[in-house]
């Protein structure tokens, strides 16, 4: 399936959990956020909310700011 | 005279300086200069991760959350709708519901979308954030937002990162004069004094992030920053003597050989 992903369009195998996709990418899941197509996914719910093609998800962390 | 506690949103503050974590060296310059300023809250940006690169430094692993009140920010937003989303997004990555709100126009000027802000604000409030609102120094915006439920008003006293100091100290001080929320001076400072003459007017705090970060060594400006808003603070307290037309002599006339 197709996700995009912070804009970035990448293929991932069917059946990913948002937990599996940050792990996937390298990230520490307790120092981002995740949104799925304009929702928040709270972090408790990332390891059972499965993805689906044409998801449009968003991964941030907090950057230095004024 | 004791001074009142300095309390937003019900947490108590022992400093009145707010720092930004914009335009550092390093996270690791940030984390000594906001050492050296005693700053107790920061304002930090939510953006994307680095996907092609995701070991990059991260903020959170040089300036701990937990001894810090961090402070989300909305900058790079230009609608309510925009802001929401962002501030949504921090309050999951952090679990904060206390939020700087800022809503721009133009890049040029960088000047607050009041019109916008209002609106963005009674968004906010309405999905349970407590918001920390940047605003232009116009009194009559100022008012709406605190009847909005802001728990802070911060007006500009220049345009961000320009260092230009107060510019409209009569308007900073209308502002004060109606507010029953604290007022944070956000946006213009460029040196110690700057900070002293906003804390002198009666704010109740200053935000800054471009004097110290763009200082030649931001660490040693960090430290006069927080005298600057100490000693501004105290005179504010102490309240200064009247400005007179002529000399006046410090010593006795009499007794004069």
């Amino acid at each position: 399936m197709k996700l995009t992903i912070n804009g970035e369009t990448r293929e991932f195998a069917d059946g990913l959990t948002i937990s599996g996709l940050v792990e996937a990418l390298g990230l520490n899941p307790k120092k981002v956020a995740v949104e799925r197509n304009l929702e928040v996914v709270p972090k408790s719910l990332h390891p059972e909310t499965v993805l689906a093609d044409g998801d449009r998800i968003e991964i941030v962390q907090f950057v230095g700011g004024g | 005279m004791e001074d009142t506690p300095f309390i937003v949103a019900g947490r108590e503050l022992k400093s009145r300086l707010i720092i930004g974590t914009g335009k550092y060296e390093s996270y690791e310059q940030n984390a000594r200069a906001l050492e050296a300023s005693g700053a107790e809250m920061i304002t930090v940006a939510v953006r994307r991760v680095n996907l092609t690169d995701p070991d990059q430094p991260l903020l959170v692993d040089y300036i701990d959350p937990e001894k810090y009140v961090f402070l989300p920010n909305t900058a790079g937003c230009f609608t309510g709708e925009d802001a929401v989303r962002t501030l949504r997004l921090a309050r999951e990555a952090g679990g904060w519901d206390l939020v700087k709100l800022e809503v721009l126009s133009d890049p040029k000027h960088l000047y607050p979308d009041m019109e916008e802000t209002l609106r963005a604000a009674d968004m906010l409030i309405k999905d349970g954030f407590q918001v920390m609102v940047y605003c232009s120094d116009d009194p009559v915006y100022a008012k709406k937002l605190e009847e909005a439920g802001c728990c802070a008003i911060m007006p500009l006293g220049a345009p961000i990162g320009s260092g230009l100091g107060i510019q409209n100290p009569v308007n900073i001080r209308l502002i004060i004069e109606a507010a029953n929320v604290p007022v944070i001076v956000d946006a213009g400072v460029g040196t110690a004094s700057d900070a002293a003459v906003a804390m002198e007017l009666g704010c109740d705090g200053v935000l800054m992030n471009t004097a110290i970060a763009e200082a030649k060594d931001p660490i040693r400006m960090a430290s006069a920053m927080k005298h600057a808003v100490i000693a501004g603070r105290e005179a504010y307290l102490a309240g200064r003597m009247s400005k007179k037309r002529y000399a006046d002599p410090s010593s006795p006339l009499s007794g004069m050989i």
